[in-house]
């Protein structure tokens, strides 16, 4: 039960951080150019700090659960980020999403279900004593 | 330049994942609260193999971020997702995990759609 609770903490920090990111960098006082520094500067804007923190702490915790799941769990598993980010961008951002796009997001949803009902490790993991 | 581009960011994100996954799994379950994350942080830098995996992310993300500068993103996202069939499949063979029909099947409905949100 853990890895589902854990799986929820990361794809939602990770969509939370996209989305604060996106909103910073949409929302600068001053718009970054194709010059380095205004990225660095970007870096101030709270919501670019704050999605910034949120994808640092989204990729400690994916590190958490490869220490107990399969790279081939979590990478099917976790692309559900990209229907987050869909519905995010739609109703935050007021983003276009094209029906193909909307038709991706519903495969990935289905791709994400199918492989969800396997076992989540199918290798040793240490100090767990057993094939989780 | 573009081929160049998706070959260095693919080859970086399947290094990074499967450095990531062979050493975290070597280093037994950690959790996410605030000691669990610290940990994670001063694993990193106790493990060569780690701060290898952390640097190949890093390159990953600047190869991505140079190929979003010179191509669309429609273009962009379906090529970064070809890193999710090398993935699976050295995760097979070099950390040996099992793949069973479910979880190709879904593998596979998931990369279709990856592809599709790129459109």
């Amino acid at each position: 039960m853990r890895v589902y609770a854990v799986l929820v903490f990361f794809i939602a920090l990770k969509a939370a951080g996209n989305l604060s990111l996106a909103w910073g960098m949409k929302h600068l006082a001053h718009p970054a150019t194709t010059n380095p520094v205004d990225y660095v500067l970007a870096m101030l804007s709270p919501f670019v700090a704050l999605g910034v923190v949120l994808l640092i702490v989204s990729l400690l915790a994916r590190m958490a659960l490869l220490s107990y799941a399969d790279l081939t769990f979590i990478l099917p598993v976790t692309a559900v980020g990209y229907v987050i980010a869909a519905f995010l961008g739609k109703f935050f951002l007021h983003e276009h999403v094209s029906a193909a796009r909307w038709a991706g997001t519903v495969l990935i949803f289905g791709g994400a279900a199918l492989v969800s009902a396997t076992p989540h490790a199918t290798t040793p993991v240490a100090g767990s004593g057993e094939e989780a | 330049m573009k081929w160049l581009l998706v070959g260095l960011m693919v080859a970086a994100t399947v290094a990074s994942d499967l450095l990531q996954s062979h050493q975290m799994k070597r280093a037994g379950v950690q959790s996410v609260g605030a000691r669990g994350l610290w940990s994670i942080l001063r694993l990193i830098a106790r493990r060569r193999f780690l701060i290898l995996a952390v640097g190949c992310m890093a390159i990953s993300f600047f190869s991505f971020m140079a190929l979003v500068e010179r191509e669309p993103l429609s273009f962009a996202v379906p090529a970064s997702a070809s890193s999710f069939v090398v993935e699976t499949v050295l995760a097979r063979f070099v950390l040996g995990e099992q793949i069973s029909v479910r979880r190709a099947a879904g593998s596979v409905l998931v990369l279709i759609g990856v592809v599709l949100v790129g459109e």
